[in-house]
């Protein structure tokens, strides 16, 4: 297995602009029908890329040049709706692989999914954010790094400042996002705390 | 300083802290569906582990169930793969599954409060974001991912930070024709749909003493829309009524018990908050929403909005509703001709909110516009089961709308219930997003299920109170 540890992230990178982007969106419904998460990878946006080229117009995600990326910008509120995990599962079974968000802000439960998953969400100003989106947009072939030790994004000559909630940046640096092992350690103390609710035996 | 009862369920709850800084919570109610637990359930097997709680883990079906007929094997390949893999599960974890074949099936957050699982001062969790809902009964309720409900199963637990608190308080008298829905809508709209990101809302106010649980479940069960991962309103009178002689509910000796620890997680009086919001009853209108997120919304009597109306920071995502709906920025929402009409979901799919329709409906006789198609969904077997006592099924289809089996329906379109093309659909649910009633084209209008019925029988978007002579 690879180091869980998630410290540099590095890669190309693109960039989905607007606010409010819903996991709908991200992977429609009709791709929910599955009992794995395998193959949603090709579907990720599917119903928007499909639009786009209906108009003439190219995705992101259907640009030859960006299907390398492993770093995603976007704007404010990203994966709100839905708590279909299937979202980050699409993203990160993309290509390559989506391995790090850039944003201003996201939606709690798709943030909660990406940590579980191993791939960090980091907050940067809608300043920084669109002087970032404006780099990987004008160059297909830019490198960028998120230093979730340093709490930077690196570009070209830049470097912004991003940030994550420390418990979620803590379990990511350390590599125990995965957390149904430590959650496992503490099993006496869930049957103290059960015993103490008075309905969690039925009210028997 | 009090506390508020979000704090008190919280605290509860914690296990421990976390190295991480986050807290080990306890989940007190895990309930399961077919779409976000199979892949759970094998992770578990590939790690050897098995379910820790199966007696507080209750599973049911609802996103991919067919409404015409619920008889197996579905045409749907793919969704009869999903239902054996959930009965599987079941059986092989020793899991309650509130079968269709036991007439307990039905949308998980309508369910759940219906066999008197739902309880104040409990945590409850479901992959499935519309978990909010039951917080209408003064639970800690939200949904989680699938790696999450792996974690519950296998510990009952949860590794979460506690939200802020935001007070909502709603005073005043709602106007005739104005509904929890409407309430919801309202709220979002003025708050926003990240509004609510970093916090649990509280609702408060008159508007909400008065309310009965099921409206009380409509407002908490948007709370998600407007970014705020769980609502609650604190348990009172009405809420122990509702409780009372339900499957699992507390009797004898126990149920006073329960009442006296109910009480007890109520906010205190003084409690802290760290926002209060205020809202008039009186200000609030029937709403339509006219974009693709359900902030974006109008008074009936209102119009599309200018992009002027908007900062910078909301254009691109408010040009994308334009584009998208097809309506010229100040147009009347009202008089937009609707292809489809959708009475139902996890929002507006209890027994009263067909009923409520059902009152309009026969008082003014009206019927289904020429080339509307309307769907009423019920959101239980049980729901359905009233209905039909009642004899609302026939009031339904003489006015011309499909009475149908339970399920999720076209809130979301897993099942075969899907609008085609670019079709207009005024819908009872509560997510306008791009795409989301199952045509990748297809275009939502949330709205007050009275207000859906106005809309079926006038062909367009109208004012209910007009159109049933409502005040």
């Amino acid at each position: 297995m690879s180091d869980p540890k998630r410290t540099t992230i590095a890669g190309k990178a693109v960039t989905i602009t607007g606010n409010d982007i819903d996991t709908d969106r991200i992977i429609p419904a009709r791709f929910l029908r599955c009992v794995t998460f395998d193959g949603l990878g090709e579907h990720a946006f599917e119903d928007d890329r499909k639009q786009l080229s209906e108009g003439g117009e190219q995705h992101p995600f259907d640009d030859p040049a960006r299907a390398a990326s492993r770093v995603l910008v976007v704007n404010a509120n990203f994966g709100c709706g839905s708590s279909r995990e299937h979202a980050p599962q699409a993203l990160m079974r993309w290509n390559d692989g989506i391995s790090a968000i850039v944003g201003e802000s996201f939606a709690e439960i798709f943030f909660g999914n990406c940590v579980a998953l191993g791939i960090p969400c980091v907050t940067a100003s809608p300043e920084d954010v669109r002087t970032l989106q404006v780099a990987v947009a004008a160059d297909a072939g830019l490198e960028v790094t998120v230093d979730l030790e340093a709490k930077q994004a690196r570009f070209g000559d830049h470097s912004i400042a991003v940030d994550m909630p420390g418990g979620a940046r803590g379990q990511l640096l350390s590599g125990r996002w995965d957390s149904t092992a430590e959650l496992l350690d503490g099993k006496g103390a869930v049957s103290d705390v059960a015993k103490g609710l008075p309905y969690f035996a039925h009210w028997k | 300083m009090g506390k508020s009862l979000y704090e008190k369920v919280f605290d509860k709850h914690v296990v421990r802290t976390l190295d991480s800084g986050q807290h080990q919570l306890l989940m007190g109610l895990h309930l399961i569906h077919e779409v976000t637990s199979p892949q759970a359930f094998a992770m578990l097997r590939e790690r050897g582990l098995s379910v820790l709680h199966p007696e507080r883990t209750f599973a049911t079906c609802d996103h991919i169930i067919p409404t015409k007929s619920q008889l197996r094997p579905f045409a749907d390949d793919l969704a009869e793969q999903m239902l054996v893999e959930l009965e599987r599960n079941c059986q092989e974890h020793g899991i309650r599954y509130l079968s269709p074949d036991d007439g307990e099936q039905g949308v998980v957050h309508v369910v759940g409060p219906e066999l008197g699982l739902t309880q104040p001062g409990m945590t409850v969790c479901c992959g499935d974001s519309h978990t909010s809902t039951h917080g209408a009964f003064g639970a800690i309720a939200f949904g989680i991912g699938t790696s999450q409900v792996r974690d519950v199963l296998a510990t009952q637990t949860l590794a979460m930070a506690k939200l802020k608190v935001r007070r909502i308080q709603v005073d005043g008298q709602l106007r005739p024709g104005v509904y929890a829905k409407d309430v919801a809508l309202y709220v979002i709209n003025q708050l926003g749909v990240q509004g609510g990101v970093g916090y649990a809302y509280e609702y408060a106010g008159t508007v909400f003493d008065g309310f009965s649980m099921e409206e009380r479940m409509t407002v908490c069960n948007m709370s998600i829309e407007g970014g705020a991962r769980c609502g609650y309103v604190n348990p009172d009178e009405t809420t122990y009524a509702y409780i009372k002689g339900r499957q699992y509910a507390p009797t004898g000796d126990a149920w006073d018990a329960a009442v006296g620890y109910w009480e007890s997680m109520k906010s205190d009086a003084d409690a802290a908050y760290d926002d209060v919001a205020r809202i008039a009853a009186e200000d609030i209108e029937p709403v339509v929403t006219w974009g693709i997120t359900p902030a974006q919304s109008t008074p009936v009597g209102g119009k599309v909005p200018e992009p002027r109306d908007f900062g910078d920071n909301e254009r691109k995502v408010v040009e994308e509703a334009y584009a998208y709906m097809d309506f010229e920025p100040g147009s009347p929402i009202a008089g937009k001709k609707v292809d489809v009409a959708f009475i139902g979901s996890c929002t507006n799919g209890r027994f009263s909110d067909f009923e409520e329709v059902v009152k309009h409906l026969r008082a003014s006789g009206k019927k289904v516009a020429e080339g509307v198609r309307a769907l009423v969904v019920p959101g239980s077997q049980k729901v359905r089961e009233r209905l039909l006592e009642a004899g609302y099924d026939k009031v339904f289809e003489q006015a011309g709308f499909e009475f149908r089996e339970a399920g999720c329906s076209m809130c979301l379109a897993m099942n075969p219930d899907k609008l085609q093309g670019r079709e207009l659909c005024a819908s009872s649910s509560n997510r306008n997003f791009k795409g989301r009633q199952g045509s990748p084209t297809g275009r939502t209008l949330l709205m007050s299920p009275v207000m859906v019925a106005a809309a079926a029988v006038a062909g367009e978007v109208a004012d209910a109170r007009q159109v049933f002579s409502i005040s």
